[in-house]
């Protein structure tokens, strides 16, 4: 494997040039789309910061979590209950979400992190479900499986006079890729800088860098923390956005979902989630016109991956010709 | 109703769900104890052997006591050739990495479930009793079927137990798990002894999923309850201890069915989920297993 960034300035301006270019395709884009991929859209960046928050755990600390719905969930219903029950306006909320979703992550961290391989996936996975249980225990105020849905007037905010309406296309992508990109960039800074390389040591030897003398603990307890945090900025975003908070984003399977990006798109890379995110979109809008058993696409890609291509697509092309992608 | 009628009706519904949910967790165990892989497809093979048993049971029509033999029969040994074909094409080929195998039973089970839903359809489907007798106590009916569960469960519990202990087959598996090289070093084949492994985990599921059918109804959906309880008793009973999965199947079986009757299902779910992610943190091994 491969550790980013060993390489000098030369490809310090081939990293920048690349992913300003992303950017700058995305900002492109929203002329140029239709209605229907304007909104798919996004929805496919909003998710992809949610699988940047996964990758930063999985792909660059090494530690595979099946239970990260529950960040993202803290995010959407830190939102959703913070509109409605604390009359929070939409800024606030966000912080509100984003915040809770950061605490969530570093207390269940304290616990979690004394466990590791299968057993941490394990837990992780239990308090996933013992969380997406809670929603449905307090179904008076979560609306459990049916969930509820943001009014009007708790999607707008006015910001220098003028009036910001998440429900507007426009508006929602402008929104949704100002948060991609602030995500990405942070990661990019994070994993290329002296933290980042702690995390990526932990991934490729955990003992080894105790030994060197770090606090492995406490590098895990920031990397699942930051993850968290992410992860709920993305639920957050995505309750302001598409106004419905529910009972299934928090199940298994927007858990598996994160791992799933990311390992598609390639684990440890920086435009990784993001490939393998919209791919995945698409790949399931496709199938589920097709059949209703869609689902079964994301099974056979998970088998087929792990099988053939366990570094996921950017992963497998650093390894055999770009070796200075972050 | 009074107290005491009330608890009874509750220890024996609990006891029904602890023999079908000790199978369950045995097969994983199993899987688990010998090739050290954590099967999350295994809700998924309770799910075929319920789905399969009510297949069989539209093909016999009203000769239920053929259709349930032809269940219990057919549907482990259908399940099992899925396992052995999953294990081979799948599990072998990462060598049995831990990590990599949990992401390759995830699919498989979406695999499984989906695969289901093409063919099965999304509705559920009951299947008539194997005998339709109601014991009669002074306070309430009792289905005479929940006994035949239980015998039935008893006795293959039983089976396996004397398999792994007192056979030749049992003593390979024990020494795989023990040492897979030194195994290999003695003639021993790891690779099918593996796939077998695998195989009787999933037919164990398989058959926990015939006897329940006609008490639960099979649906393509049903596989993740009596997964996340399986992976609760494997690791309240200690990860690979055979004993300790079956202790803590009929307490978390038990219990799970008192909590029920009195109280709100979900919330004595959240507890046994907690508690088991704490165990997994502060007593790896398992509250009843060896030391890890």
């Amino acid at each position: 494997m491969t550790a980013p960034g060993s390489a000098g300035s030369a490809s310090g301006a081939k990293v920048m040039a690349l992913h300003l270019g992303v950017i700058a395709i995305l900002f492109v884009a929203q002329f140029l789309l239709p209605a229907y991929h304007l909104s798919a859209f996004t929805r496919i960046m909003v998710l992809a910061v949610y699988a940047l928050g996964y990758n930063i755990l999985f792909g660059y600390t090494g530690l595979l979590s099946l239970g990260h719905a529950m960040f993202f969930a803290a995010g959407l219903y830190g939102v959703g209950l913070g509109a409605r029950f604390l009359g929070l306006n939409p800024l606030s909320a966000f912080l509100f979400g984003s915040l809770a979703g950061g605490i969530f992550a570093c207390v269940i961290g304290l616990v979690v992190l004394r466990t590791s391989g299968v057993a941490f996936m394990i837990v992780t996975l239990m308090f996933a479900q013992a969380g997406y249980l809670t929603i449905l225990l307090f179904n008076d105020v979560t609306r459990g499986d049916e969930g509820f849905v943001l009014e009007t007037t708790e999607r707008q905010v006015t910001i220098a006079g003028g009036l910001l309406d998440f429900a507007a296309p426009h508006a929602a992508y402008n929104v949704a890729l100002a948060l991609f990109t602030g995500a990405m960039a942070f990661c990019l800074f994070l994993v290329r800088s002296p933290i980042g390389r702690v995390f990526i040591a932990i991934r490729e030897n955990e003992e080894r860098t105790r030994m060197l003398g770090y606090n492995a603990y406490r590098y895990k307890l920031a990397a699942l923390t930051v993850s968290g945090i992410l992860s709920a900025m993305a639920g957050a975003a995505y309750a302001l956005l598409f106004g419905y908070i529910g009972a299934s984003f928090a199940s298994i399977q927007y858990s598996i979902f994160a791992l799933l990006w990311v390992l598609l798109g390639g684990t440890g890379t920086i435009l990784g989630p993001l490939v393998g995110t919209a791919l995945m979109f698409y790949l399931v809008d496709a199938s589920s016109e097709v059949t209703s058993s869609y689902l079964i696409v994301v099974g056979a890609i998970l088998i087929l991956l792990v099988l053939f291509f366990p570094k996921g697509l950017l992963g497998s092309l650093r390894r055999k010709k770009l070796r200075w992608l972050p | 109703m009074s107290l005491g009628p009330h608890l009874l009706l509750a220890f024996l519904e609990g006891s029904v769900s602890a023999f079908v949910l000790a199978l369950t967790a045995l097969g994983l165990s199993l899987v688990f104890g010998v090739m050290r892989v954590v099967n999350v497809a295994h809700g998924e093979f309770f799910m075929l052997g319920a789905v399969l048993a009510s297949a069989f049971a539209g093909l016999t029509g009203d000769h239920t006591t053929f259709g349930f033999l032809l269940a219990i029969i057919g549907s482990p040994l259908i399940v099992g050739a899925i396992a052995v074909a999953a294990d081979r094409l799948v599990l072998r080929r990462l060598d049995y990495q831990p990590e990599a195998t949990i992401v390759a039973t995830i699919g498989l089970l979406y695999i499984i479930q989906q695969a289901t839903l093409m063919t099965y359809g999304p509705d559920a489907h009951s299947v008539a009793p194997l005998i339709n007798f109601h014991l009669r106590f002074p306070w309430f009916g009792y289905s005479g079927y929940k006994l035949v569960v239980m015998a039935v469960a008893a006795l293959l519990l039983l089976a396996t137990w004397y398999g792994i202990t007192r056979t030749k087959f049992g003593l390979i598996m024990r020494a795989t798990q023990f040492d897979r090289e030194t195994a290999t070093a003695f003639g021993v084949p790891v690779d099918r002894v593996y796939a077998a492994v695998f195989a009787l985990g999933a037919m164990l599921a398989a058959v926990a999923g015939v006897l329940i059918v006609p008490i639960r109804q099979a649906h393509y959906l049903m596989g993740l309850d009596p997964l996340l309880q399986s992976f609760i008793v494997v690791i309240i009973g200690g990860l690979g201890s055979l004993r300790g999965t079956l202790i803590a199947a009929f307490i978390i079986g038990i219990s799970d069915g008192m909590i029920s009757v009195f109280f709100a299902p979900t919330l004595g779910k959240i507890l046994a989920t907690l508690l088991v992610a704490l165990v997994l943190v502060w007593r790896p091994g398992g509250l009843f297993g060896a030391k890890a």
